[in-house]
């Protein structure tokens, strides 16, 4: 080591050198999208040092759009997929991981099959379903085919099988039922893997953008995403400046909270990705 | 069977109710149900549908555009999922070494997975436009004509690939990290005893302790390079002249600009075989790394 260290130099710089400009390539979208929201439309193309600062851009793309609809939409949405999720799959991964029942290893290979065939092809079919079900247009439409997630039953099945059975048993003998067991023991001891399937789920959702296209047409259910291609492919011209003002500011909450929370972020996608 | 057993018998299959009977209905309902609805007709107005066996199937083998977008789907494949992997990799190297400024370049690197497909897609296609598009204007300073990008069939696609590696890249390098953390340090310092440089370090040493992340990471990249399309829907729309038609891209437009609803399932069976073919090959070889029991 300490001859590669010292006898090659340059190829340490050249090496520094690639991972920086990697980094700013990686960047730069971001940035261009905050230099072009941040100053005139007449500069959003002209990089110049001393081109003027303003807020008008996000003034006029809020209020192009219905823009705070959209984020109460998203934000109704993400909760009720979370909520639905961290239900669901904690009573399933309980079966899975401590009961003994009668064709159990069909089931769980048959919940493993839905992280190879996701939703997000199924588009076709669900939306006939969600048509008969008379849901089209409804804010549980979109969230619906997400709620029983096979990727949420088989992080937390993983990580209740590693609770010790003493601890478990110890609950039953002072009489607690299975849900309070589960309550009680299991699902404190998960608490890290929650965090980390919370992250992960939102920032899906938050991000998801196909089936919510497909199954909205209303400004009260559609959430951000479709609402921000609406209205960037609608006759906004072609004001690049208000189109990446209206851009950050969808992604704002999530980038705000990746910044502040990178080590988490970064943790738990790890935790998530890895079983 | 005793009543206790019985009682766990009942317990385990109630708590799997609830999911069971989501995962029914919107996952193993339609997977069947776009088979099915490939051997019918599409309806239409008065006339309901009828059974049509493999006609679906017949005009798909003739339908040009479907070729063109499982052509356009591999090479988009063949592409990013290379290009992710082996950048992906050689960030996380990188951002697990001694190199100056690491907090900031896994910063840059994550940041793409945050952010919404179509939010970034949005950014991407001013990078593009010809003219004075921030491609062109760095090309420009190199004396190069400009070139529209986006609007020529020999180009589009690989504007594209270029989003989906910058997008993923950053993502699966978190694997690669995770992955490298856990290799002893004492291997290094064995290795450095014996004089091994660090490329065959890495190639015979790393590259190899790595490979369980790499099949995983590479399950992922196969599946996100069939499942996501809303770049194309806001870069392109699969134009021009289906150039960047993807598979499930197509299915849209099928599905929902033509409303061809039975034609749209019959490409459907061909995504779902594709991946079911997929699930089937990281189940014969993935399956040691996952412990059932």
């Amino acid at each position: 080591m300490k001859a590669a260290q010292s006898g090659a130099p340059l190829a340490a710089a050249l090496e520094t050198f690639g991972a920086w400009f990697l980094a700013i390539l990686w960047i730069l979208p971001l940035a261009y999208a905050l230099w072009a929201a941040i100053h005139p439309s007449a500069y959003s193309a002209r990089f110049v040092l001393d081109a003027p600062l303003t807020l008008d851009n996000f003034a006029r793309a809020w209020t192009a759009a219905p823009f705070a609809r959209y984020f109460l939409n998203t934000f109704l949405l993400v909760t009720m997929i979370l909520g639905a999720q961290l239900v669901l799959c904690t009573l399933a991964a309980y079966a899975f991981a401590r009961f003994t029942f009668a064709g159990r290893e069909i089931a769980f290979l048959l919940v493993l099959l839905q992280l190879m065939i996701m939703p997000d092809v199924l588009i076709v079919e669900n939306y006939q379903s969600m048509s008969a079900l008379g849901l089209v247009d409804t804010i549980p439409a979109i969230g619906l085919p997400y709620m029983a997630s096979a990727f949420g039953i088989f992080l937390l099945r993983q990580t209740f099988k590693t609770v010790p059975r003493e601890l478990d048993e110890a609950a039953r003998v002072e009489g607690a039922g299975p849900l309070q067991v589960l309550l009680k023991v299991y699902v404190p001891l998960a608490k890290p893997i929650y965090i980390a399937y919370g992250l992960v789920s939102v920032s899906y959702h938050w991000n998801n953008f196909l089936w919510p296209l497909i199954i909205t047409n209303s400004v009260n259910t559609r959430p951000l995403t479709v609402g921000l291609q609406i209205f960037a492919s609608s006759d906004q011209g072609i004001d690049w400046s208000v189109i990446t003002a209206a851009t950050l500011m969808t992604s704002a909450p999530l980038l705000i909270a990746f910044l502040l929370f990178q080590r988490q972020f970064v943790q738990s996608f790890m935790r998530a990705g890895i079983r | 069977m005793s009543p206790a057993r019985l009682r766990t018998h009942l317990h385990g299959w109630l708590l799997l109710l609830p999911a069971a009977v989501l995962l029914a209905a919107f996952t193993y309902y339609p997977a069947i149900a776009t088979v099915l609805d490939s051997f019918f007709s599409t309806p239409r107005g008065a006339r309901p549908s009828i059974f049509v066996g493999l006609d679906n199937y017949q005009a798909m083998v003739q339908d040009p555009i479907f070729w063109r977008a499982l052509d356009n789907n591999i090479l988009y494949s063949m592409s990013t999922i290379p290009l992710t992997i082996a950048l992906a990799l050689l960030m996380a190297v990188w951002v697990n070494g001694k190199i100056a400024g690491r907090p900031f370049l896994r910063m840059a690197f994550f940041t793409p997975t945050v952010l919404p497909m179509i939010a970034v897609a949005n950014i991407w296609v001013f990078f593009y436009v010809p003219g004075y598009g921030l491609v062109d204007q760095v090309l420009g300073l190199f004396g190069l004509p400009a070139h529209n990008w986006l609007g020529n069939e020999h180009t589009a696609l690989a504007c594209l690939i270029v989003v989906a590696v910058w997008k993923d890249a950053g993502f699966f390098m978190i694997f690669y990290l995770a992955a490298l953390q856990q290799i002893p340090p004492q291997l290094r310092e064995a290795a450095a005893l014996e004089g091994a440089g660090r490329w065959y370090f890495f190639r015979r040493v790393t590259f190899p302790l790595l490979m369980p992340t790499t099949l995983f990471v590479l399950i992922n990249a196969v599946i996100n390079s069939f499942r996501l399309v809303d770049h194309i829907i806001v870069m392109t729309r699969g134009g021009p002249d289906n150039a960047t038609a993807l598979l499930l891209f197509y299915i849209y437009q099928v599905g929902f600009k033509f409303w061809d609803t039975a034609y749209a399932a019959t490409l459907t069976v061909v995504l779902l075989a594709l991946l079911a073919m997929l699930a089937l090959g990281q189940f014969l070889f993935l399956d040691r790394r996952i412990h059932y029991q």
